[in-house]
């Protein structure tokens, strides 16, 4: 669910370009069209999250509830272990109740630094939910061919100081209008992480994808795997499940 | 006196395997005690030497925020010093990084530190070099743990002051050696003025290390720790060993004297006749009581000859080639060196001996106060009482 959450951050902040941000008229035709596949006002996500290691994989299953970009709610439900931990956002402020001590706990600073579950994302990288015309500048800068589509490449460099990444580039398939890929850059231009979006299939009329893989590509191993076993655009979320009090539920 | 000497020294080697046996009991007491003391006595002087010579010099001066038991505490815990505030102190600015050694992802302290400095021996002076690589530093249990080696690259991840990542590739210009495991394992020691470069915290520090000449003055925002406040966690930790180590000593001694106490109520049990006829030929009750407190003090003075012909030859072996511990010794959060050198200073050797005669005279003595109350007639002939 958190990383559904990523990308609806990502195609909610394309969605809010206006005509006076700097990007191109291409880029925010492309946004608009990506966002119109992508975003829904709320969502229902049931998934798998396969996290890869050098000897063996593990697998979290868990189901997420998110409302915009500000608002989400993820219960893991497997294996065992994990299996009761909820995790709770609202804006800027991440909860995490763990079920074999009982106790909520917000996380900050350092802490949102840590990874999920061991897998190649970090807490902070899924709190991240300013827009992106806010904090990056963004351009159309020219066309590829990945998994046999065509499509459009966008940079974004970033043009405030505090953000995770200092350059992005993505991918957008020209005929459906879906990121294929993103890569996320240090400011000395290394590519740190890299986020591939496969298995699309058509959803209440939009392109989804089916699978999204992020990799931290300084470190080996095939990264971490987010599959989407079922997805509902739009439900009616009662209210209580954005609360602190369903946490301990 | 002269006489109760004599009497108890042929008494002793009459009784031939029983006096050995009781001898080689206390004089093991007397070696392993010894040991012990010498041990962490060694430990303490090297560990206190080392502690001071590779981290602590004079004293560090801290930044408030800065808590070196919270890594959360980190992020925000660094500032500024003025120029003049800044004499005879060394900045050290504290950063969380990772290096991917092999592709695997480690998460490392990036220490920045003045390239010139003096106050600790770390050897800072490698540092220096004109490459356009980031040149650092690694103590020998990182470079075991991350296996790298003086010349090899690894890629360094790290954030600047807004929290944006940031990699690069940096040299291991130097490999040292220390037993100052808080300035080695998980810590890459890099310039500090390439630190600040990297994460534009210009003229930033976490800590200061101070060396002699530096007088503390209140600083708003840092707080000043004397040697003795940084070393305030091991001097407890010696503290607690000692009183751990004083139990061992005890429960030592305490089967070495009760041999011994043992043998002076069977030689009070089996030796009335003995007892009535000192009397009967004239010696006090008081003196045969001197005479069986010193026959068993006499067992430590012989474990004290023993222990000496067998356990100087290893304390002076130990003394001067010390014990070498393997290398997770060193990780265990104190400063723990390889190789303990063992001191045996006079006051170890003649504490320990006083302790023991001391113990041997009052359980040598407690059995033959019974003397005083026996009829020397009866005791003469035999009776039991």
């Amino acid at each position: 669910m958190k990383f559904l959450s990523i990308i609806l951050i990502v195609s909610l902040s394309w969605l809010t370009f206006n005509l006076e941000a700097q990007s191109t008229p291409e880029a925010l035709e492309i946004i608009e069209k990506v966002d119109a596949n992508m975003v829904s006002k709320t969502s229902i996500v049931e998934s798998k999250m396969v996290i890869q290691g050098r000897r063996k994989s593990r697998t979290v299953v868990s189901k997420g509830y998110s409302e915009g970009d500000k608002k989400s709610f993820t219960e893991y439900l497997a294996p065992a272990r994990e299996k009761g931990t909820k995790m709770l956002k609202l804006d800027d402020k991440l909860w995490i109740y763990s079920p074999s001590t009982d106790r909520t706990i917000q996380l900050s600073g350092h802490m949102l630094r840590q990874s999920v579950m061991g897998s190649d994302l970090s807490y902070e990288d899924m709190m991240e939910d300013r827009e992106l015309t806010d904090i990056y500048d963004a351009k159309v800068i020219g066309e590829d061919t990945l998994d046999g589509q065509k499509t459009w490449v966008l940079e974004l460099n970033a043009k405030v100081d505090d953000v995770s990444y200092a350059k992005r580039k993505m991918w957008v398939d020209q005929e459906r209008f879906v990121p294929l890929k993103e890569d996320l850059f240090a400011k000395s231009g290394e590519l740190l992480k890299r986020v591939r979006l496969t298995d699309f299939s058509k959803t209440d009329g939009r392109w989804y994808p089916g699978k999204m893989n992020f990799k931290d590509m300084l470190k080996s191993g095939k990264g971490t795997d987010f599959i989407v076993v079922k997805i509902e655009f739009d439900p009616e979320i009662p209210p209580y499940i954005f609360s602190k009090a369903s946490l301990k539920k | 006196m002269k006489l109760a000497m004599q009497l108890a020294y042929k008494n002793l080697m009459g009784a031939g395997l029983r006096t050995w046996l009781n001898v080689g009991v206390l004089a093991l007491s007397f070696i392993i005690i010894i040991f012990f003391r010498g041990f962490l006595e060694g430990w303490y002087n090297q560990a206190l030497e080392e502690s001071i010579a590779w981290e602590y010099a004079e004293g560090h001066l801290v930044n408030e925020e800065y808590d070196p038991y919270d890594p959360f505490s980190i992020q925000d815990g660094h500032g500024e010093l003025s120029e003049n505030e800044m004499k005879n102190l060394t900045p050290i600015l504290i950063r969380q990084a990772a290096i991917y050694p092999e592709g695997r992802m480690l998460s490392v302290l990036l220490k920045g530190i003045d390239v010139d400095q003096s106050h600790i021996v770390l050897p800072t002076k490698n540092l220096k070099t004109n490459s356009e690589m980031i040149p650092a530093m690694i103590g020998k249990n990182m470079a075991d743990a991350t296996n790298l080696k003086e010349g090899d690259q690894v890629l360094l991840r790290w954030r600047d002051k807004g929290g944006t990542f940031d990699a690069g590739k940096i040299k291991i210009v130097k490999v040292f050696t220390t037993n100052v495991g808080t300035v080695d394992g998980g810590q890459i020691w890099i310039p500090i003025k390439k630190l600040w470069e990297m994460t534009g915290l210009e003229n930033h520090a976490t800590l200061f290390v101070a060396n002699e000449n530096y007088t503390p003055t209140d600083i708003s925002g840092w707080q000043f720790k004397t040697q003795d406040d940084l070393l305030k966690d091991f001097y407890e930790l010696m503290e607690m060993e000692r009183i751990s180590t004083f139990f061992m000593y005890m429960l030592l001694l305490s089967i070495a004297l009760l041999a011994i106490f043992d043998t002076q109520v069977l030689s009070v049990f089996r030796r009335q006749k003995e007892i009535g006829t000192y009397v009967a030929l004239g010696m006090t009750r008081a003196e045969v009581v001197a005479l069986f407190t010193v026959e068993g003090t006499m067992y430590s003075l012989f474990a004290m000859i023993v222990g000496s012909i067998v356990g100087f030859p290893i304390f002076y072996y130990l003394a001067n080639n010390g014990i070498v511990f393997p290398d997770f010794y060193q990780d265990m959060g104190v400063v723990f060196p390889k190789r303990i050198f063992l001191v045996f200073d006079f006051k170890v050797v003649s504490t320990t001996i006083l302790l023991v005669v001391v113990a041997a005279a009052i359980v040598s003595f407690l059995p033959a106060r019974k003397i005083s109350k026996m009829n020397p007639v009866l005791a003469l002939k035999g009776k039991l009482q």
